[in-house]
């Protein structure tokens, strides 16, 4: 966070808009979203379902050229798959046919890079996968396919580390797990985390900012920003301070799901009319 | 590379076929369970014995005359002893079956590669590849014989038209079977087409490729006895016109029981080829 008050915004969203076009006409998915985020800080994007949260995700990786607007990394604009930008997808995504090993060397043959042998087994041992190379992923748990795939990730030292509902698929124990695992190694080799979650309890464990997103078009609402110590214990999770954030985060999703519902009902009353 | 730009809220699922998978190879080609336990393995030849030793007793007691129904024992003896006649021409069928096969899977394979990468050519194309596909091939034969003369040719073309068609639309069901999120993935680090195509698309259209391999394999045996039935004075198709017409039935017999051990080695070969290197999805 200090190191972002110095070297400017690490990523840079710059009134970014995307307009999809399907059979029943264009559908904005996001509408003018700006915000900052800044060097090693950690920032999850938390919002009502089909608010844009994964579009805005796949726009900030060059993965979804957007419609308008602008994502600035380091000042340059992200225009394609960036070699500084890592990603973790919702299911682990690791392919089937590849062992632990050889799924984790798959980003290097892509960029046709040598992988960091030492490095990778260091996170390897962190994440609890050592000894695992040989496995195949319908061998390994969901939690430990998650596992693999954070290292995967992270094997290639991205400075930037987009994370697309994570931890979504997992049990809550696991996913519990999964964040602390995720703040351990956040702490000892900080990168600039971007995070969407459906979960705000997992949004303020693990961020330094929020940034509540309104339902579609999507627009950034509200960013609060998290001011709990790190790292962060069950028992500071469990303070009213939390709670508080958690139903004030909530409230304003909930809120704008109720002003949806209505406004939904009066036009199915006017269609039912004539 | 099209579809990426598409709403990601659909990514994650398979896009096609995802059900026919080595899945439908094992249970649509291998009878359930591919693997099988020894008491099953002793139950299988069991009732094979039973099978042959009643129709040995029956065919005995009953008195069938040897043109209508030869007796096992009688298969097995002109098996033995006619072989090496019947050797040369099992060669041949071979050599039919294996440069058709070749011909017409590799150039399946291809067209299913290129194809499948343009939505729009793989529309048009596949109602034709179906007709090639449902059309028996053998009824081109007489046409290729007018055409090519009773050698080789004609059979191999037959035997290409036959199994390129069914490789092809196994294949690109394959390739059609597009992750998303796999693709993205690879995306992500900055793959060209090309790497997609050759480390997320192939590896993941292996098994359906396997089961074209397989079920096309078996059309170009038909393909091939067939087209040999039809004209030219060699191959196991051209013996066994031969021997039923000159009412050489213990022959005529042994001909068939070396068609169908052909048969089972090629899908013992494609399914074990398919176990070693797309057991991943089974």
């Amino acid at each position: 966070m200090f190191a972002a008050a110095r070297s400017g915004p690490k990523l840079q969203i710059l009134s970014a808009a995307k307009v999809y076009n399907t059979r029943s006409g264009d559908l904005v998915a996001i509408d003018r979203c700006s915000f900052d985020i800044g060097a090693e800080e950690i920032v999850s994007i938390v919002g009502p379902s089909g608010c844009g949260k994964t579009t805005l995700l796949w726009s900030m990786s060059g993965l979804h050229p957007l419609t308008a607007g602008e994502v600035l990394l380091d000042g340059r604009p992200v225009r394609g798959p960036h070699p500084e930008i890592g990603m973790v997808f919702q299911d682990a995504n690791l392919l089937p046919w590849r062992n632990v090993d050889a799924n984790i060397r798959f980003p290097f043959e892509i960029k046709g890079t040598k992988p960091d042998r030492a490095w990778i087994d260091e996170l390897l041992t962190r994440v609890g996968l050592d000894g695992f190379g040989e496995r195949f992923p319908r061998e390994l748990s969901g939690g430990m396919q998650q596992r693999a795939a954070l290292v995967r990730a992270l094997s290639f030292k991205p400075s930037v580390l987009l994370m697309d509902e994570p931890f979504g698929a997992l049990d809550s124990f696991t996913r519990e797990e999964m964040n602390h695992l995720v703040e351990e190694i956040w702490m000892s080799a900080p990168t600039t985390i971007v995070l969407i979650t459906h979960s705000i309890e997992e949004a303020i464990f693990l961020s330094d900012r929020i940034v509540v997103m309104s339902p579609r078009p999507g627009r950034v609402a509200s960013i609060h920003t998290v001011p709990f110590p790190r790292p962060r214990s069950i028992q500071i999770m469990a303070t009213k301070d939390v709670f508080d954030l958690l139903n004030r985060i909530k409230l304003e999703i909930v809120g704008d799901r109720q002003r949806q519902g209505k406004s939904a009902e009066k036009a199915k009353a006017l269609a039912v009319e004539p | 590379m099209t579809d990426l730009d598409a709403i990601p809220a659909f990514r994650n699922g398979v896009v096609g076929d995802s059900e026919v998978g080595v899945s439908g190879l094992s249970s649509a080609l291998a009878g359930g369970s591919g693997v099988k336990s020894a008491s099953e393995v002793v139950a299988i030849i069991l009732l094979a014995v039973v099978i042959v030793g009643s129709v040995q007793i029956a065919l005995t007691v009953l008195n069938v005359p040897q043109y209508v129904f030869p007796k096992p024992s009688e298969i097995a003896i002109a098996l033995v002893k006619d072989f090496p006649l019947i050797a040369p021409h099992l060669f041949y069928t071979l050599v039919e079956l294996a440069s058709g096969f070749a011909i017409g899977a590799a150039s399946g394979l291809v067209l299913a590669a290129i194809i499948t990468q343009f939505p729009f050519v793989e529309k048009v194309i596949t109602p034709y590849i179906l007709i090639l596909v449902t059309t028996p091939m053998l009824a081109l034969v007489p046409l290729l014989i007018l055409r090519f003369g009773f050698g080789y040719t004609p059979r191999v073309i037959a035997v290409a038209l036959a199994s390129g068609p069914m490789v092809m639309i196994n294949a690109a069901t394959g390739f059609r079977r597009v992750d998303r999120g796999k693709i993205a993935l690879a995306h992500s680090y900055g793959a060209s087409t090309l790497q997609v195509f050759w480390k997320v698309r192939a590896p993941m259209a292996l098994p359906m490729i396997f089961v074209g391999l397989m079920v096309g394999s078996i059309f170009g045996l038909l393909t091939a006895v067939g087209a040999e039935m039809v004209g030219g004075g060699f191959g196991l198709g051209n013996r066994l016109t031969s021997y039923s017409s000159m009412i050489q039935m213990p022959q005529f017999f042994a001909v068939v029981l070396i068609l169908s051990t052909l048969g089972i080695l090629i899908y013992v070969l494609f399914f074990l080829l398919a176990k070693r290197f797309a057991s991943w999805e089974a």
